[in-house]
């Protein structure tokens, strides 16, 4: 019912020109370029639509509540091994997919985009199409799922996912360390060449947090080994959810975040502001401002290290939220933009100003 | 197509010759067919074609000049790296260039800190892992072929092998690859970063099968080898209470480093060929991998014979050491050539399947045995769904020629039925381009083209493979229809 409102709303929009502006429950509103355009609310698309836990995959509608999602897998032990961040009570599985963000895990279990095994979407056209499917290896036609995580909805209204999961690690445990980031980042990647339990890691204000998740032997070869204090189990869970939410001291306030992805060991930035790091180092978050030279400064530190840099959160980016692109890459995006959404009325500008 | 005398267009053919001459050594082009006939066909060697000339390049800014040259000249480049390939996706072009990268086997730079390497697309699978050993790391990607086939034709494949349950695939393990257009400019898709601005071009590139860009070099994730891996060997007196197990393992939280299975005739055709120990009365055998602190492992073996013995395993063997562990794994990566020794000829079939229907999927194949009259087994890499049927038939007898092409089709056509695909990792190449018409409606298909054009707008990069031109699609459902739900594998010759 409400697939066929949404692909009639697409059409109606794609005749006239008009640019849609595609919404779940609107907790990334402040990610990537400003949305603007008439609201296509995804919301009424919802539920799961195949969940099978000895194949380790579920299909659910764009409109299911991550928090839903994430219940019922839980209850079959089970989870979204790249701990998708919400970002707000109402974030949907659509727009998990479609904004691509991994959580804590990431950098040993992997991204959205690694999880996505099949997608159905609705193009600029408003055609129905569906790409991959509900099995782990399928090499059937180009990988268009994986290309939609993170493609911030300007590819296709992404209506359908299937996603791979894990089962939940039986045992958990927090380890910290004083360092300063330095020392941090040699570790971790030290650490990172061993064959060690490490499922995430946080490095902020001269303490390290290091989690350990696998089989309890493991877990505790690992903490004997590794040494450091370990946290009380309701210390660690509002820990690493307030690093995944974003609801941790580090984020809060109004200077705007910046968001480093980079090669796990490159040296410590040489950028003003507080910074936080996960991901072994691969992900640095920064608190500097956004003014033009600002962003200049940090996009040519996250380039020269080997990444790029992100405008996360501001009140305004007039920067773009996005490095820009190589003018290949660029072709390459505009001319893979027009083949799905010929109109270009799909979230126009939310990825990149020209498209 | 097939074994057709070459019809060589000689003008054309000392045009193209020439201009390459113009910038690569007289070593770097074949054009004379006893020099070029060894590139006539990949692992498909049912699909052969002289190609018209080959270039060997020797650096990037000869790829490039290649590209360059025959997008001036409006001639299709087909890219090629060992030729292991089981789909004919490097099947070269009868009007144009075979460029192999067979010459780039370099391994540019090992991070150990980092854990990446950079390498040249020649490279081979397991010689990756070789070089970066002395660092306790290695490549996981691990497909049966990895001793021969290379990093530039894994990522064309997304290949996988037996410990990508737990691993991944080729996407899950490369970083970053360097390219060229084929209009001769240099892209990067991905970086040393764990993501990068923009699309996820990187997820598109891997997989495309040599046709969106000519890859130049590859960075690949390297991973902390794992203190202790051991293999529980369990033998099953009915093939679906193994599948069963397969389900029961993963319904136990446990996902396995691998976890495979091969039925009795397989089993059967391994043991003659390497003696890796199989336990020969079995139905059906599973290779089930633990790797991990050897604490974990101990738990995890301990916690799997549980699962499979409640699952009515007959006999569990765990490796003792890892001159064992390898034992047992021997037979299952020597299963093709294994199979190739007892048959004149084999075809491997590559389709996934929901797990949940394996029972329901072999039991099919076994009616399709008798219905044509052809063995066929099996293995599967169970824990993902990936199966390879081997259709044992003689090509010399025209008959089993034709019963084993709609043998396969139909059992292809079965995984698309129960909510799988043709091809787990194989890729679709000239061999499965009319399953593609079943597997994907016209709007993906003409999605794909798309796709093609935003980077070969002239489709010259390995045109004919893996997508087919709807008006293809059209014709094939006619026929389709006409065999009453038996698919004619248009064109296929001769295996
Ligand atoms: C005995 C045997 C066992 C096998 N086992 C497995 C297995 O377990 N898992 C698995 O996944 N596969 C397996 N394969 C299939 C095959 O080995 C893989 O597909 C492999 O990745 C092919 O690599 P190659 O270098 O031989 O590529 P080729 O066969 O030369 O080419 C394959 C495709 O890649 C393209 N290509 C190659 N190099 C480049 C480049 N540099 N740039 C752009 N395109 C390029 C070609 O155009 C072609 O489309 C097996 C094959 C055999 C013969």
């Amino acid at each position: 019912m409400s697939l066929e409102k949404i692909q009639e709303q697409i059409r109606e929009a794609a005749g006239r020109g008009a640019a849609l502006c595609i919404r779940g429950g609107g907790s990334k509103d402040f990610y990537g370029n400003a949305p603007r355009g008439e609201r296509l609310d995804t919301r009424e698309h919802a539920g799961i639509v195949s969940y099978e836990p000895t194949e380790l995959v579920v299909t659910a509608r764009c409109g299911t509540l991550l928090s839903d999602l994430e219940k019922t897998l839980s209850e079959k032990g089970q989870f979204l091994s790249f701990e998708p961040p919400g970002f707000g009570a109402g974030a949907t599985l659509g727009g998990c997919v479609a904004a691509g963000l991994s959580g804590p895990r990431r950098a040993n279990a992997g991204s959205v985009r690694d999880a996505m095994l099949g997608a159905k979407i609705l193009d600029g056209r408003g055609q129905l199409l569906a790409f991959g499917g509900q099995v782990m290896k399928n090499v059937a036609g180009y990988d268009v799922s994986r290309l939609l995580a993170g493609s911030l909805g300007t590819l296709g209204v992404i209506v359908e996912a299937s996603l791979k999961l894990l089962p939940r690690p039986p045992e958990e445990l927090t380890l910290k360390f004083e360092l300063p980031q330095a020392k941090a980042l040699a570790n971790l990647n030290r650490w990172a060449g061993q064959p060690l339990p490490i499922s995430a890691s946080a490095w902020r204000d001269g303490e390290l947090s290091l989690r350990l998740s696998g089989a309890r032997s493991a877990v505790r070869a690992a903490a004997e080994k590794l040494g450091g204090e370990s946290a009380t189990q309701e210390e660690a869970a509002r820990f690493w959810a307030g690093v995944r939410e974003q609801s941790d001291p580090f984020f809060v306030g109004d200077t705007p975040l910046w968001r480093l992805s980079l090669p796990s060991q490159a040296p410590a930035l040489e950028l003003s502001g507080e910074q936080l790091l996960e991901w072994g180092g691969a992900l640095r978050w920064l608190r500097a401002g956004s003014n033009a030279a600002n962003a200049a400064a940090v996009r040519a530190a996250a380039s020269k290290a080997g990444g790029h840099a992100t405008l996360f959160r501001a009140a305004e980016k007039p920067q773009g939220a996005f490095a820009p692109l190589s003018p290949v890459l660029a072709r390459l995006h505009r001319e893979l933009k027009r083949s799905f959404d010929p109109a270009g009325i799909l979230n126009p500008g939310r990825l990149y100003p020209e498209f | 197509m097939g074994n057709a005398l070459p019809q060589v267009d000689f003008v054309l053919q000392r045009k193209i010759s020439e201009k390459l001459r113009e910038f690569l050594p007289e070593r770097c082009v074949l054009w004379q067919q006893e020099d070029t006939q060894p590139y006539e066909c990949d692992g498909l060697t049912a699909y052969r074609r002289v190609p018209m000339v080959v270039a060997l390049p020797e650096t990037e800014a000869q790829v490039r000049r290649i590209l360059q040259t025959c997008h001036a000249l409006g001639v299709p480049v087909v890219p090629r790296g060992a030729g292991t390939g089981l789909s004919g996706g490097a099947l070269p072009p009868g009007d144009g260039v075979l460029l192999s990268l067979a010459k780039f086997m370099r391994v540019l730079r090992i991070d150990p800190v980092a854990r990446v390497a950079v390498v040249q697309p020649g490279v081979r699978n397991a010689a990756i892992s070789d070089v970066v050993a002395p660092f306790g790391l290695y490549y996981a990607p691990d497909p049966s072929s990895q001793i021969a086939c290379s990093i530039g034709g894994n990522v064309a494949e997304n290949s996988g092998g037996v410990h990508c349950l737990k691993y991944g695939l080729t996407v899950h393990n490369v970083l970053r690859v360097r390219g060229y257009t084929i209009e001769g400019e240099p892209v990067d898709f991905g970086s040393e970063a764990l993501d990068s601005a923009g699309y996820d071009l990187l997820a598109l590139a891997i997989g495309s099968e040599g046709l969106l860009a000519v890859t130049t070099e590859v960075t690949v994730k390297l991973l902390p080898k794992p203190e202790s891996a051991r293999v529980i060997m369990a033998s099953f007196d009915d093939v679906e209470k193994a599948g069963d197990a397969v389900a029961a393992v993963i319904a136990a939280g446990i996902v396995p480093a691998g976890l495979e299975m091969m039925d009795k005739p397989a089993t059967h055709a391994v043991e003659q060929f390497v003696r890796a120990g199989y336990d020969l009365e079995a139905a059906a055998l599973l290779l089930c991998e633990s790797d991990g602190s050897t604490a974990e492992v101990e738990d995890e073996i301990a916690r799997m014979k549980d699962v499979l013995t409640a699952a009515g395993a007959t006999r569990l063997a765990v490796s003792r050491d890892e001159a064992e562990r390898l034992r047992f794994w021997s037979g299952r990566k020597a299963a093709f050539p294994a199979v190739g020794r007892i048959s004149p000829d084999y075809y491997c079939m590559d389709g996934t399947i929901p797990k949940k229907r394996l029972g329901e999927v072999l039991k099919f194949i076994g009616a399709m045995e008798k219905k044509y009259g052809l063995r066929c087994p099996n293995v599967f890499h169970a824990g993902d769904g990936n199966l390879h049927p081997l259709i044992l038939f003689d090509a010399n007898d025209a008959d089993q020629l034709k019963r084993t092409e709609a043998f396969a089709a139909e059992v292809l056509e079965k995984c698309v039925q129960v909510g799988g695909t043709i091809t787990g990792e194989h890729g679709v190449g000239v061999e499965k381009i009319d399953q593609m018409c079943i597997q994907f409606g016209a709007a993906e298909l003409e999605t794909f083209h798309a796709i093609k054009r935003a980077f070969d707008p002239k489709g010259l990069l390995n045109p004919g493979k893996a997508v087919p031109a709807l008006s293809r699609c059209a014709e094939f459902g006619r026929n389709h229809v006409k065999a009453t739900g038996q698919l004619g594998h248009a064109g296929l010759p001769r295996f």
